[in-house]
């Protein structure tokens, strides 16, 4: 009896967490491809929204995808190496201005960098002038930008992954004659990469959903990512007709990630509980 | 500058013996040069172009700085504490610092550049063709790659060239039967093509007269104008059509006697005014704690809901004799997976009162997003599919570092299961977990997409566009700094700094509770 009903609560939980994605999966092979014509159960089944996806002129979905990958692979790879390369130095040395560097990070961390956007942006007017390859409307800017989030966000993270990497490992690799490079690169980062993968993964699903700082930074169509190029194929009046591929793009957009999340679920929980919010 | 206190105590005991130079480290060596020099190379021409000695300063300082760190064996903590410190300085504390500076300013629309350029555009903007003045025939021609205007003077004939520095006489030029110049000796004329792809700079030259300037209307004309108003260096005011509007430098604009302004000001420093407009001007106050409040309650109502419904589900799932876990563990989480910025857009439609599921569904026709109350609902519900199933993961961790015995403990003594529940399960939860809802607190305080992308901040009242029921501080922010009613960069500054310290403060009283909480519990 009480299991039943544990049962059934669990299944009504699941409905919720259900309803959308079967919507959209229906929105996604709807033949008709508009919004009005979509129900919850599919009405027909036709691949014709994922083909007017990749042929569509003003929406080059496939670039858009090519941007975000790159974006997401590149920056959440560059800030983790850059948050654990201080994390080791905090971990492992003992400097002065130690603490007061790390109690910096934590009140830096607080501070979250999107709220500095109006000065972001007047920053990058002025590089844009400078450097049009990192300026508004390409990658490399954007790049440069998620990495000065890179240190407040992972660094406290990845130094109590450290910690917990025994001691004595180091002082052997010393006493072996390795320098400090060496025991970064072949003890420590090999020891902590299981958890880096998740941290990593987690990274890479903040960047392929970022948008607030995307959407001021990319506005020349070739150069948006997926985030801010999808929001604008149902913007305004097309809200409506394209709403079929847009539900196709979501579906291609979260292949990758559901997939990798099935694989690596059971570390997922241990790096969650280890303090990682999705962003 | 850190010092690493292992290898100098190091040091103190033994002279330490000569390490070899091995191949690594003079390969490390030449990479960190290079890198440097490769990075110098690309920055410094355009810096020198832009006449910007400070910037180039301090980029020959950090230059130099690093090359020195990487290149001795001195200083280890900081070789890796460089390249992320370089980065969060650049793009984090430094527009942080910036955002506090420009908060007491007035930059924004209408007050971008200084006073010169204000009063340029003023002058070049009233321009309007002088009564009486000939319409001049206009030819675009080109003398060394220098665009000029050969203009021929409707009456006399006589033909003249045009350039920013003021006009001289031309001769020996034919002048065909339109009236324009068909060639001239020394100069390139354009053919219409030419001259439309260039209509651009032929719309930006401007020729100086005595009286006033010369400018291009269309392609083959070009009319003589004076400036209506111009700016007086001696009464420091801006004088003309029957009006005179002086210089008011602490708001930054052109003022006259009716208290009017001209449009176009200049930026200036408005030292406190910003934040005490947001606190004491009752329009925009009123609206403030209004936001602030909803902001605070949908932060709180976030973690609240997601909480509750991801505790409710893991413990629903944490039985022995429970079947099928991992199927609906898997089927649970498939919200976190999917693309959060998708299915907000996803969730605004499905809320869509003319072909929206919701009302398809349940054969409802409310506007969700048109009334406060529902929008609000929406966008929490919204939230709590978003965010639940992180709080059921991370509770489904946290419940399997729990012993079983405390519970089966607590049920031998007599106690109920909600007793079991609330007086031993939960405390135990809460202290993994509390850091994790301090986190999420922060997050959802400022989730911009959560309302950007679903209720836009709507629905708005009709006596103010600027501020709608799901507006929160950030949006509100976002759409002062970026939108349709005209930048506030100043204004939205302030509050940006508002925000920062609301938020510090909560994260300061919350991390304390903590570490009061775990000192009780632990």
């Amino acid at each position: 009896m009480k299991i039943a009903l544990r049962h059934v609560f669990v299944l009504v939980v699941c409905a919720f967490a259900l309803v959308p994605i079967i919507f959209v999966v229906s929105a996604a092979i709807n033949p008709l491809g508009t919004l009005a014509s979509t129900d919850l159960l599919p009405t027909g089944a036709s691949l014709a929204n994922f083909a007017d996806l990749f042929a569509s002129e003003t929406h080059p979905f496939g670039r858009w995808f090519f941007n975000s990958v790159f974006i997401a692979l590149t920056a959440s790879f560059a800030s983790l190496l850059l948050s654990m390369l201080a994390a080791y130095a905090f971990s492992r040395m003992r400097f002065r201005g130690r603490r007061v560097g790390l109690l910096a990070l934590l009140l830096i961390q607080m501070f979250p960098q999107f709220l500095a956007i109006v000065t972001i942006f007047i920053i990058f007017t002025r590089v844009t002038e400078l450097y049009p390859p990192f300026g508004f409307n390409t990658v490399w800017g954007l790049l440069l930008l998620y990495l000065g989030g890179a240190l407040g966000v992972n660094t406290w993270l990845m130094k109590g992954f450290l910690d917990t990497v025994p001691k004595e490992l180091d002082e052997a690799a010393t006493v072996d004659g390795a320098t400090h490079a060496q025991i970064f690169w072949r003890i420590i980062l090999p020891l902590v990469t299981p958890i880096l993968a998740v941290t990593a993964l987690l990274a890479f699903i903040g960047f392929m959903s970022e948008f607030l700082m995307a959407n001021v930074f990319l506005r020349d169509p070739e150069s948006k990512t997926l985030a801010v190029g999808m929001f604008g194929m149902i913007a305004g009046d097309q809200r409506n007709a394209n709403f079929g591929m847009f539900a196709a793009a979501t579906l291609i957009t979260a292949i990758p990630t559901v997939g990798v999340f099935l694989w690596l679920q059971k570390y997922i929980v241990s790096g969650l509980t280890a303090g990682a919010v999705k962003g | 500058m850190v010092a690493d206190v292992r290898e100098s105590a190091v040091a103190e005991q033994a002279p330490r013996p000569r390490r070899e130079i091995t191949t690594g480290f003079v390969v490390s060596r030449i990479a960190v040069l290079a890198v440097a020099g490769a990075i110098l190379l690309y920055a410094v021409p355009p810096l020198v172009a832009a006449g910007a000695w400070a910037s180039l300063a301090l980029l020959g300082v950090v230059s130099a700085v690093i090359c020195y760190l990487y290149l001795t064996r001195r200083f280890v903590p900081a070789k890796y504490l460089i390249p992320g410190t370089v980065f969060l300085i650049a793009f984090q504390v430094f527009p942080v610092l910036y955002t506090v500076s420009t908060a007491f300013t007035n930059f924004g629309d209408g007050h971008r550049g200084d006073k010169q350029a204000a009063v340029t555009a003023i002058e070049t903007g009233s321009v309007r063709q002088a009564p009486g003045s000939p319409e001049y025939a206009l030819t675009a021609a080109l003398r060394d790659g220098n665009l000029v205007f050969l203009l021929v003077d409707p009456k006399t004939k006589q033909v003249q060239a045009g350039t920013g520095q003021g006009l001289s006489p031309v001769t020996g030029a034919q002048v065909g039967i339109t009236g324009k110049v068909v060639r001239a000796p020394g100069y390139t004329v354009l053919k219409a093509p030419e001259a439309a792809a260039r209509a651009k700079d032929i719309a930006a030259l401007s020729v100086p007269t005595p009286g006033g300037l010369i400018k291009a209307n269309g392609l083959s004309r070009a009319v003589e104008g004076r400036a209506a108003l111009t700016y007086d260096a001696a009464c420091d005011c801006v004088k003309g059509e029957g009006d005179t509007w002086t210089a008011d430098e602490t708001r930054g604009y052109f003022v006259n006697a009716k208290g009017e302004h001209l449009a176009q000001g200049w930026q200036v420093n408005v030292g406190l005014d910003n934040f005490t407009r947001v606190l004491t001007n009752p329009t925009i106050s009123g609206y403030f704690f209004g936001v602030f409040a909803w902001n605070l309650g949908f932060a709180v109502a976030s973690v609240a809901t997601t909480f509750a419904l991801g505790v409710a589900v893991a413990l629903a799932l944490h039985h022995p004799r429970m079947r099928g876990t991992r199927a609906y563990r898997i089927v649970l989480v498939l919200p976190y997976a999917m693309p959060a910025f998708a299915m907000l857009l996803v969730w605004r439609d499905m809320f869509n009162r003319d072909f929206g599921l919701i009302n398809q569904l349940f054969g409802l026709e409310v506007d969700w997003m048109g009334d406060p109350v529902t929008a609000r609902f929406a966008v929490i519900l919204v939230n709590l599919w978003l965010g639940f199933p992180y709080m059921f993961l991370v509770t489904t961790g946290a419940l399997q570092a729990i012993p079983r015995e405390l519970t089966e403990a607590a049920s031998i003594d007599g106690a109920t299961p909600w007793q079991g529940f609330g007086k031993v399960t939960m405390p135990l939860l809460l202290v993994a977990l509390t850091p994790l809802l301090i986190s999420s607190f922060a997050f959802n305080f400022n989730n911009f997409n959560a309302i950007a992308l679903t209720s836009e901040g709507g629905p708005f009242p009709a006596e103010n566009p600027q501020v709608g029921a799901t507006d929160l501080l950030i949006t509100y922010t976002f759409r002062l700094a970026f939108g349709a009613g005209g930048a506030q960069f100043g204004f939205a500054a302030a509050i940006s700094v508002f925000i920062f310290a609301i938020v510090a403060v909560i994260s300061a009283v919350a991390f304390r509770r903590t570490r009061k909480q775990e000192e009780v519990y632990a």
